[in-house]
This record gives structure tokens, C-alpha cells and sequence, in this order.
């Protein structure tokens, strides 16, 4: 197999194996898988195959409202991958870009124009400021991400509550008061068009950051740089990159991803801040999107999407009597499929060459 | 901050060692024999709901219900690392991606199951998890007694234990000498004869042993029942405290118990005068700032095995 | 005499290569037999299917006689055949005794027996002349230490058959000598040797008989006593060859690199390089040579910028560079063909065109504004790979991995040449290389000294050294131990400054100087 099929193929019968294993466990556990991918196609379009329903407006938008941040920190976790880093970290950086754009929109009054486009900032910021530090910890004492990413997570969950409880004074104990309608990313048009869904504008900067993570890494000369960090760390130094400087501007850029997308989810999906329970799974959500996705811009957005319908029609299958932790349960063994596609490339190629057929039975 | 109150603090501290240490015991097999697991989290929430969901089960029909939920953890945790040791051997797998694969599958498994067996996201509440007991005699030292033998978990006691059976197998015997030898240098080990998948394999199911062991030693000591966030990072502070303990029986059992202290400080800062002026957050934070703060001390000069996280390929020369 | 290990029309392919065709190997017992070809003739092939690690695709092994399969290296252990790899296959935390021991631990009850293994490791060592210290730590022992625990290994299992692969690689003359002694008492105590090497001079001095492979097949079998050096050259290449470097004398000019009371400290934190001075002049090639581990790699890190300083002074034409970044160094005009070509060198997973670029991917023309112009690099890359003859699957498309390792050589020489640097760090540039290859590589190297470029040679292997350099620096335990005439040193003379054994004073360029 080329590499180049290789990156469209294995994917591919990772996310089969998944969805088989998936139905296996429903099956095994004595629910009707039937019924759980009828709760799929209903999440992705309203098509309800079952009842017989049409297709529906509002579904879409819901299921796009699920894809977006998990598309961004996607991103998150790919930039930081493409420059050999394996970063945990999306979930934390998503919670701090949240209380950056709870801060801004909280805060500071000032026209939609002015007022929204600070709130987005801010998040980016945040979420680059909370990345840069474990990427400065990696790049000058040599710390493995991978732990201090985890450890920066649990910070910032408590960090976002104890500022959301004690600093802006949270009446119920679980939110914040609202926010102005100028910080926000909602559309009255968009949910009209969507039947009232809660779809907003949040997909313009989930779509720009698309364009600008496949402009940095393949076009321009910073993300060469960061690519021969990525695959060779010694073979940068030795050309005279500066590996430390590229290690920390990954992660920071990687951080302003998943900053992006507390953004999009508090000031789209929601209009307040919110003290958070235990980490929402944005992050490894992040971490499978961008595995199956090949850590390529085009791979991330079907991934995203992929997950994101898979998301939406969580609390469709619940109503289905499926438990709704089996998307997870599917998402996670399609990530472990992925991981194992050394394997699954063997067991390919020794089909292929049984497929080839061979005169060497003759010659015996 | 009293004399009293450090003693007060000792029981709790120890209870919330024994599952880190336990935990990072088993890491130190796995990565010994060169296999990188950062599925300990996802492990210990296995364990956790297989030994709460056991103990529920049989509270009713034996008083010794908690117990074969330890032992129903630890079998849980084996068959669980089965999958990272197959993915990660056999197949091949990067295994960083692997462990994450296996944490994410964790959270969702579990709780599937508890929606099966108990149809809410949690299990039910059991009545009596393992139960604290004073060591006859050595209780009534003065000072040490109340430190180690009074009101204590044996649970405890098992972890202390199985530092030692860790040290006396991973140095002295001719199993821990393979073990260790594929996790530096699997090749060589490879052309003295020895099977390098099996080694591994007897890591990773030992680190899956111990994880699910310390799971639902945690969930059985310190909790009431097992939810999706009973185990909120334990296992990546285990993890922390095999780094921090240089992939040492002694060293971990020095990490655990520190980041046992400092779990344990979140819960009587309120009694120490400077410290109760501080939120409540502050005190959830420590450990994972400490653990931070931890490697950034000792990770540059503390080195692990060489080979752990490579792929190991025996056509590779 | 009759035959210990026959291979007998031994045939293996691998996809897209037949790497053992229809090769036969009859050794007689208690003899030296030597295995000679070049990089990818197929020796290695044929010895890992002796020791187990491939199964031969026809063809039949027999051990004293007896057919036998070997689907596994403990199936070659217990017929007695034991390897000595070329890379030492120790661990290197543990002790002498503990690698030794491993896989096969003497125990009383649950617990390793390591006093009575240490007592059985000094007898065999004793029995053998391998004198070694038992509780060493791997680490800590010298490199010829290592390769005596290698035998070691294979003794303490009752080995009667030895394969040394590619012994002599890292030792000085002497040691190479003293590894001669050795095999020679083996053979006396009743051991079989196979001695795989490319190494002409070494089969002279101590095999019986010599088999020749050459790009997969079999060329013959030979009696060392009966064939001169230039035959078996000759039945190793395919034609005729002449090791010597053709080229004219030096004409040294002005001192473009001196280097003054340098000190670089190692990995472990010790001074690896110690008040080290040298210089090297335009139009001339400074071989450095010395045993592996003596403070090359320091040096060499230290000029280029790989590693800081601890104190001292490197000028590049009077520009101290000591402390500036790399890319000050390769600006001012510093090359480097890197030791290591997988691990600096080159970047395996990008393309050939983009590791052509790797130091200049961000000027005119291959980038503009920041962003990079693929036009610029894709011609820049057909321009070098026409020039240097790199052939590659898909050109400059080829990722830098899927090339062999002759032509990745090719490629990081072809980008540092055209680079054009004044000062031109040269590492080890024909490791693992066939002959035409090797031959090439040093031709382009002497052609930069005749442009009046200075060029630091560095290499393990004495022949290149002495062949190539036109003055040859020793070095040992990090301190330069004598400068002497290429022209009109010795191998014997250099061994015993590699081996700490010789100094002699700063010879050399000092009468040119005025």
C-alpha cells in the first residue's frame, strides 16, 4: 500500500472496527444496535428511519454546534503532534479560553464590532498562555508534556470555578449572571433557519482556523521549521533552528485553538459562564479527531464532524434506552484502532499478498 | 499548625497513599519492562467499578463483601490492561495514544455498565466498604501508634507490602533481571533468549493488577460508591509519583505517601490557621501543582528506562 | 577435518531483493574462517539465518554433520553457535556478571546466585585471557571491556561456534591485535570463528580461510595463505580496485579554524575535550583519529554548536564563534557532515527536496515573505540530485526514508558541498558505504581541500584517515596527543597515540607559517 492510501484507508476501517465493536457491546448488553444507529442518522439530520420523519433543519445545526469545538481542539491537539508533541492539555486551555471570554464579556461594555471580536481574543490568549507554560516547562527543563498537560487540566477546572464562585459572585452556585447580547456569537437568523436550533456564527472561526492550521504548516517556512522539529528534533538544532522557541510557539498555538474553542461554546452555545464539574471530554474528543483525522485540516473537519453527529445523537439514544456513554465508548476504540494501524496495516498486506495470485502453487 | 493535628491527619493521608502507591507500583512493572502506561487512570476506574459494583452485589449474602471487591478490581484491572499490552505489543501502537485510547474507553465503559446494572450513571451506594481496624498492642505506642497502627486501613498495609515484594522480585530475582533488561535494551535481551513480548506482557498485566487493585482500594476506602469522577486523576498522580520516585520500589512509596499528605491537607487546611483563609480550590490544585513542581525538581536528573515507549521490533538490529 | 557448519545453497529474498542466492558455507572445526563482502553483499543475511533470526527461503544447515533447523536464536544457542554483534547487545546499567548471566541466572530458590555467577565469570574469563572486572558496571568499562563481555556471553553458554560480526570496528591497532591473540586461544581451547569483516588486512593476519560474497552470491572460497590482499579485493568489489586516494600535495594557505584551551564537558559532566588547541589551514585536510569515545564527538559539537563550552576559543578566519548559535556558525561559513546522518543529518520523514533546503528554507529564493516557494526547492533539489548523482524512487519527492543509505550519505554531502563552506567539518562520511560510494565521497572531499578549503576530518577508520588527510591530529582521553605528517606516519605510530601509549610534540605547519 502507498502511503498516501494508507492515510485514507486506515482511518477508514479503524472507524468500522469501532462502530463493530460499538454494536457488539450494545448487542452483548441486550440492547438493539438497530436502534442506536437509527439514533445516529436521526442526530445527524432529523431522519428518523424508525418513525419515519424527514429530514430537519434543526438537527443539523445542533450536530454542527457539537463539531465545532471539538473541531478546534482537534487542531489543537494536531499542531502541537505535527511538531512532536503530544499535548493532553486541549481540555485545560478550552476551560481557561472560557474564563478569559467570561471576563471580557462580563466586564467590559462596548458595541458588538468592538465587544465580540475582544471576547474571541481573549479567549485565544488565554488558551495560548495556558499552553506556552507547559510548553516552556518542556522546552527549558525538558518536562514531559504529556504529564504536565494532565496536571494543568485539574488546575485549570478548579481555577475556572474558584474565579467563576468567588469573583463574579455566582447567584446559584453553577453560572454566572448573563452576558450582554454584544459578546455574543448567537443568530436569531441562523436558529431561524435551523428551527430554533443553537446554531451561531462560532463555525466562521472554527472554519478560518481550519484554513489558517493547513496555511501554517504547509506553506509557510515557520511551520517547516516546526515540521523538522516534529520529526527531528536533533536534525533542527543541527540546522540551526531554534527548537525551543518552535516548541513553546507550538504549544502556545496550540493552547489559542483550544482557547478559541471555550469561546465558541460559552459565548455561542451558551451565554454564561459556567463552574464545571469534572473535565467535559472536549479535549480527548480533540485528541480522537485529530488521530483519525491524520493531524491534516481536511482529515480534522470529517473527523470532527464524524464525532460531533456522534455527539448529538447521545441523548437520542439514551431516549432509545442505549446507554448514551456508548458514543464514547465507540470513539474511544476507534482512537485504539487507530493507535494499532501498524497492526492493521500487517494484517492488510498479508491479504493483499494472498490476493495476489501467484503460479507458485504450480511449481511445486 | 498542632502536633494534634498532624496525628489527626496521619490516617487519612496513609488512606489516601495506599491507592497511589499501589498504582505506581504497577506502573513501575509496566515501564520496566518497557512499556510506557498511561492508562493507570483509565485501569483504576475500572478496578474502582468492578470493586464497588461487587461489593453492592454481595453485601447482602457475605460480611466479607469489600474484600472480593478488591480482588474482583484487581482481575477487572488484569483483563482491562490485556487490551493495552495486545495494542501495544502485538499490534504495534504508539503506546502513549494507546493508554489515552484506553482512559477515554474507561469513562465511557464504566458508566455504560452502571446504566446496565443500576440504570443511573453511578453504582448504588454499598453500606460498608473496608473497614479501619487498630493493630492490637503496637496501637498503643506512644505517637507512632496513632501514626500507623490505630484506626488504619489495612489497605495500607497491603500497599506497604507489595513495595517490598516489588523490590525483592524487580532486584533479586531472575524474572525482575529479564524484566528490566527489555525495558533498557530489548534487543539485547532478545539475543540472550529471552521473550520479549512475554516480559512485557507480564508488566502490563502486573501494572494492570495493581491499578485496578489500587482503584477499588480507593473506591472502597474513600468514597461510597464509584461515579465517573471517583477517580479524578489518581492515576496521572500515580504516574507523577513513579517519575518523581525515579522508577524505584522506595522512591514511590515516598512519592505516594507525599502526595497522600498533600490530598489529605485539603481537608484540615480549614483547622490550620494560615492555611484557612484560603479557598477551597486552592486545596483541590496542590497535589497537581505539587506534582508539577515535583518534576520540574527531579525530572531533568531522574531517568527512566531506556527502552519504555519504544516500539519494539524484532527485525530491528 | 570435517566440517562444523555447512549452509549448503542457501537462498533468501526479501521483497524486491534476493539478498543470499544459492550461497554455500562449509567451515572446518577449529579454524578461522572469514566472511568477506561489502556493505549489502548479503553477509549479514547469511549469518542471521545461522543464528536463527531469518529462515531461509531453500537451501539446508548442517551443524557436525546433522541437518538441523534454526527457527530461533535459543535453537542456534544450544547447538553451540554463539554471535558477538557488531553493536554490542549490553544493557548498560547493569554489571559485567549481570549481562553475562542474563537469561540463563544461576539461583538459589527464588533469588539470583551472584557471587557463584561472578566466580564462574572469572574463571571462564581467566580460562580465556579476557581479563575484565566482574562487577563492573557495562557503562563504565572501556569499548574493547564491552566487546570481551560480548564473548563472555557467548562462553558462559558453552558456545563452540562464534560469529564475530564486524569486530574490529571500534578498536585501536592494538587492541585489534590483542583481539587476534584472543581468537587464536580460542581456537587453541577447541573454538570454531567465523569472522565477518570487510577488512582485508585483519583476514591476512588471522584467518585460515576466506569466503568472498559480493551482491548476493557466492564468488568463492579461498585459502588465506594462497591469495594476496589485491585478489581478494578484487573477488570483494568485482573489479580492480586501489584503496589508495588519488591525489596531488597540499598547498596550505592561511589558518581559516584554530581552536585555543578548548574545554567541552561530556554527557556524563566530566571534561570531555581538555585544553585542546588546533588549527586547521586552507587547502588542507586535518584527519582527527583516535579511539571512539575519546572526545571526537565533543569537539566536533563543540565547534559546530551542538554543545556549549566550558571555556576556550574558536575562531572561524578570527571571529571567535564559540558561544554564537548554529546559525551564526553556518553563516559565517562553517560546514558540518554530521556523524550520525539519521539523526542529524538528515530529517527521514521529510522529502529529499526539502532536506536539501535545511539550512537556508526561510532565503530567496525558497521562501518568500514567509512562505515557501515549492517551485524553488523542487528545482534547487533536481539541480543537486543531477550533480551528486543521489538516485532516489521518486526524485526529490522521495521521502528521505525510503533511500538507502549510501545515497543518504550522498544527499547530506551534496547540500554541505554546495553550501560551499570555508571550514568543513567531515564526520565519519563513508560509514557504511560500498567501495564506489566511499571512493566518490573521499574524491569530492579532496577536490574541496584543492578550492583552498579547510577541512577537518574526523573518522574512526585509521585507513581513511591516513589516506585522505594530509596532516593527522591524534586524540585521546579529550587532549590532542600529537600532530604528525600523513605521509610519513605509521599505523603501528598511531595506534600507540590512540592507546595513550605515544606523544609526541605539536609537529608541523609552524614552518610555513612566516
Amino acid at each position: 500500500m502507498t502511503t498516501r492510501k494508507e492515510k485514507i484507508v486506515l482511518p477508514l476501517i479503524a472507524v468500522l472496527l469501532g462502530f463493530v465493536l460499538g454494536s457488539l457491546i450494545v448487542a452483548l448488553t441486550g440492547r438493539s444496535p438497530l436502534a442506536m444507529y437509527a439514533a445516529i442518522v436521526k442526530g445527524f439530520s432529523g431522519i428518523d428511519i424508525l418513525n419515519g420523519q424527514p429530514l430537519n433543519s434543526r438537527y443539523i445545526g445542533e450536530f454542527i454546534i457539537q463539531a465545532m469545538p471539538i473541531i478546534l481542539t482537534g487542531l489543537s491537539f494536531a499542531f502541537a503532534s505535527r511538531t512532536g508533541l503530544f499535548s493532553i492539555g486541549a481540555e485545560g486551555q478550552l476551560m481557561i479560553g472560557s474564563l478569559s471570554a467570561t471576563t471580557v464579556a462580563l466586564l467590559v461594555r462596548a458595541p458588538t464590532v468592538i465587544h465580540l471580536p475582544l471576547v474571541l481574543l481573549a479567549a485565544i490568549l488565554g488558551g495560548a498562555l495556558w499552553g506556552a507554560i507547559p510548553g516552556f516547562l518542556k522546552a527549558r527543563y525538558n518536562v514531559h508534556e504529556v504529564v504536565v498537560t494532565i496536571m494543568m487540566n485539574y488546575i485549570a477546572l478548579h481555577f475556572n470555578n474558584f474565579v467563576i464562585l468567588n469573583i463574579f459572585g455566582s447567584v446559584d452556585r453553577v453560572k454566572t449572571a448573563p452576558f450582554p447580547t454584544t459578546a455574543l456569537l448567537k443568530s436569531p437568523f441562523l436558529e431561524s433557519i435551523t428551527r430554533n436550533s443553537r446554531l451561531n456564527w462560532g463555525f466562521i472561526p472554527v472554519i478560518l482556523a481550519l484554513l489558517i492550521f493547513a496555511f501554517i504548516i504547509n506553506k509557510t517556512t515557520f511551520g517547516y521549521s516546526l515540521r523538522a522539529v516534529g520529526y527531528n528534533k536533533e536534525a533542527a538544532r543541527y540546522a540551526g533552528m531554534k527548537v525551543n522557541r518552535n516548541i513553546i510557539a507550538s504549544m502556545a498555538i496550540a493552547g489559542a485553538f483550544a482557547g478559541l474553542a471555550g469561546a465558541v461554546i460559552t459565548v455561542g452555545t451558551f451565554n454564561f459562564g459556567r463552574v464545571i464539574q469534572s473535565a467535559e471530554g472536549y479535549g480527548f474528543d480533540g485528541i480522537a479527531v485529530a488521530l483519525v483525522g491524520g493531524n491534516e485540516a481536511l482529515g480534522i473537519l470529517l473527523a470532527g464532524m464524524l464525532f460531533g453527529g456522534l455527539k448529538a445523537a447521545q441523548p437520542l439514544m439514551q431516549s432509545q434506552g442505549i446507554p448514551r456513554e456508548i458514543a464514547g465508548i465507540i470513539q474511544a476504540s476507534i482512537v485504539l484502532f487507530v493507535a494499532m494501524k501498524f497492526g492493521i496495516k500487517m494484517v492488510l498486506d498479508k491479504f493483499e499478498r494472498k490476493q495476489a495470485p501467484t503460479t507458485e502453487g504450480d511449481r511445486v | 499548625m498542632t502536633f494534634e493535628l498532624l496525628l489527626q491527619m496521619f490516617p487519612i493521608a496513609l488512606m489516601f497513599s495506599a491507592p497511589i502507591i499501589l498504582t505506581a507500583l504497577g506502573g513501575l512493572f509496566s515501564e520496566r519492562s518497557g512499556i510506557v502506561n498511561i492508562a493507570l487512570e483509565g485501569i483504576m476506574m475500572v478496578g474502582a467499578f468492578t470493586g464497588a459494583t461487587v461489593t453492592v452485589l454481595l453485601e447482602n449474602s457475605t460480611p466479607a463483601a469489600a474484600w472480593y471487591g478488591l480482588l474482583a478490581g484487581l482481575l477487572a484491572g488484569v483483563v482491562f490492561s490485556i487490551l493495552h499490552a495486545v495494542a501495544s505489543i502485538n499490534l504495534k501502537a504508539d503506546q502513549v495514544i494507546s493508554g489515552t485510547a484506553l482512559n477515554i474507553l474507561a469513562g465511557g465503559l464504566t458508566v455504560y455498565l452502571c446504566q446496565i446494572i443500576f440504570h443511573q450513571q453511578r453504582t448504588r451506594a454499598f453500606s460498608n466498604g473496608i473497614q479501619k481496624f487498630s493493630v492490637p498492642g503496637l496501637s498503643d505506642i506512644p505517637v507512632l501508634g496513632r501514626m500507623f497502627f490505630k484506626e488504619i486501613y489495612p489497605t495500607f498495609y497491603i500497599a506497604i507490602a507489595m513495595v517490598f515484594i516489588t523490590w525483592f522480585v524487580v532486584y533479586k530475582t531472575p524474572l525482575g533481571l529479564r524484566m528490566r533488561a527489555c525495558g533498557e535494551h530489548p534487543q539485547a535481551a532478545a539475543s540472550m533468549g529471552i521473550n520479549v513480548a512475554k516480559m512485557r506482557y507480564f508488566g502490563v498485566l502486573v501494572s494492570g493488577a495493581l491499578g485496578g487493585l489500587g482503584g477499588a482500594v480507593m473506591v472502597l476506602t474513600a468514597d461510597i460508591q464509584y461515579t465517573l469522577v471517583s477517580i479524578h486523576g489518581t492515576g496521572f498522580i500515580s504516574l507523577a509519583s513513579l517519575v518523581f520516585g525515579k522508577w524505584n520500589p522506595f522512591g514511590v512509596l515516598g512519592a505516594g505517601l507525599f502526595f497522600g499528605f498533600s490530598t489529605a491537607l485539603s481537608f484540615y487546611a480549614k483547622d490550620i490557621k494560615f492555611l484557612a483563609g484560603l479557598p477551597g480550590e486552592f486545596f483541590y490544585i496542590l497535589p497537581y501543582l505539587l506534582t508539577i513542581i515535583a518534576l520540574l525538581f527531579f525530572a531533568g536528573k531522574s531517568v527512566g528506562p531506556k527502552a519504555a515507549g519504544e516500539i519494539y521490533d524484532s527485525g530491528k538490529r | 577435518m570435517s566440517y562444523i557448519v555447512e549452509m549448503l545453497h542457501i537462498t533468501k529474498d526479501f521483497p524486491g531483493i534476493r539478498a543470499n542466492d544459492d550461497i554455500t558455507l562449509q567451515i572446518e572445526e577449529k579454524s578461522i574462517h572469514a566472511l568477506l563482502g561489502e556493505n549489502g553483499a548479503g553477509k549479514s543475511t547469511l549469518m542471521s539465518i545461522l543464528f536463527g533470526l531469518y529462515q531461509p527461503d531453500s537451501g539446508s544447515i548442517r551443524v557436525r554433520g546433522k541437518e538441523v533447523k534454526i527457527s530461533d536464536p535459543n535453537v542456534a544457542t544450544s547447538l553451540g553457535i554463539g554471535m558477538v554483534h557488531q553493536h554490542f547487545k549490553l544493557v548498560h546499567n547493569f554489571t559485567v556478571t549481570e549481562n553475562i548471566i542474563l537469561g540463563m541466572e544461576p539461583h538459589k530458590g527464588p533469588v539470583i546466585d551472584i557471587r557463584s555467577a561472578e566466580k564462574k565469570v572469572e574463571e571462564i574469563s581467566k580460562l580465556y585471557g579476557l581479563a575484565v572486572d566482574p562487577r563492573a558496571k557495562i557503562e563504565d568499562i572501556s569499548v574493547s571491556m564491552q566487546q570481551r563481555v560480548e564473548i563472555l556471553k557467548m562462553l558462559f553458554r558453552d558456545a563452540e561456534i562464534l560469529i564475530f560480526d564486524e569486530p574490529t570496528a571500534v578498536l585501536t591497532p592494538q587492541e585489534i591485535h590483542e583481539l587476534m591473540q584472543i581468537m587464536r586461544r580460542l581456537v587453541e581451547e577447541g573454538k570454531t570463528i567465523l569472522l565477518i569483516t570487510h577488512k582485508l588486512k585483519e583476514i591476512k593476519e588471522v584467518a585460515d580461510v576466506c569466503t568472498v560474497l559480493r551482491r548476493g552470491k557466492l564468488v568463492g572460497t579461498v585459502s588465506v595463505a594462497d591469495t594476496d590482499e589485491e585478489r581478494m579485493a578484487e573477488m570483494m568489489v568485482g573489479r580492480q580496485v586501489s584503496f589508495h586516494v588519488e591525489k596531488g600535495p597540499a598547498k596550505p594557505g592561511e589558518e581559516l579554524l584554530r581552536i585555543e584551551n578548548l574545554n567541552v564537558k561530556n554527557v556524563k559532566g566530566l571534561l570531555g575535550v581538555k585544553n585542546l588547541s588546533l588549527s586547521v589551514r586552507a587547502g588542507e585536510v586535518l584527519g582527527l583519529c583516535g579511539i571512539d569515545g575519546n572526545g571526537q564527538t565533543e569537539l566536533v559539537q563543540a565547534i559546530t554548536g551542538l554543545t556549549k563550552i566550558e571555556s576556550g576559543k574558536i575562531f572561524l578566519r578570527n571571529i571567535n564563534i564559540a558561544n554564537l548559535p548554529i546559525k551564526e556558525r553556518t553563516d559565517l561559513g562553517l560546514g558540518h557532515i554530521p556523524e550520525d546522518r539519521q539523526k542529524h543529518g538528515l530529517v527521514l520523514d521529510f522529502t529529499l527536496g526539502e532536506n536539501f533546503v535545511i539550512h537556508n528554507y526561510y532565503e530567496k529564493p525558497f521562501a518568500n515573505y514567509g512562505i515557501l516557494n515549492k517551485k524553488a526547492i523542487l528545482e534547487n533539489a533536481e539541480r543537486l540530485i543531477c550533480e551528486f548523482d543521489v538516485r532516489s524512487g521518486q526524485g526529490a519527492m522521495t521521502p528521505a526514508r525510503a533511500m538507502s543509505g549510501g545515497n543518504q550519505q550522498k544527499a547530506i554531502v551534496a547540500r554541505e558541498i554546495d553550501r560551499s563552506p570555508d571550514v568543513f567539518i567531515v564526520v565519519q562520511p563513508t560509514r557504511g558505504l560500498d567501495v564506489g560510494a566511499i571512493e566518490y565521497i573521499h574524491k569530492r572531499i579532496i577536490a574541496e581541500r584543492d578550492r583552498g578549503k579547510a577541512i577537518l576530518l574526523v573518522s574512526l577508520e585509521l585507513d581513511e584517515i591516513m589516506d585522505v588527510s594530509d596532516r593527522i591530529a591524534v586524540i585521546y582521553n579529550g587532549e590532542i596527543v600529537g600532530i604528525v605528517d600523513a605521509a610519513a606516519t605509521t599505523e603501528n605510530e598511531l595506534g600507540l597515540m590512540m592507546s595513550g601509549a605515544l606523544r609526541k610534540t605539536h609537529a608541523a605547519p609552524q614552518a610555513v607559517h612566516a
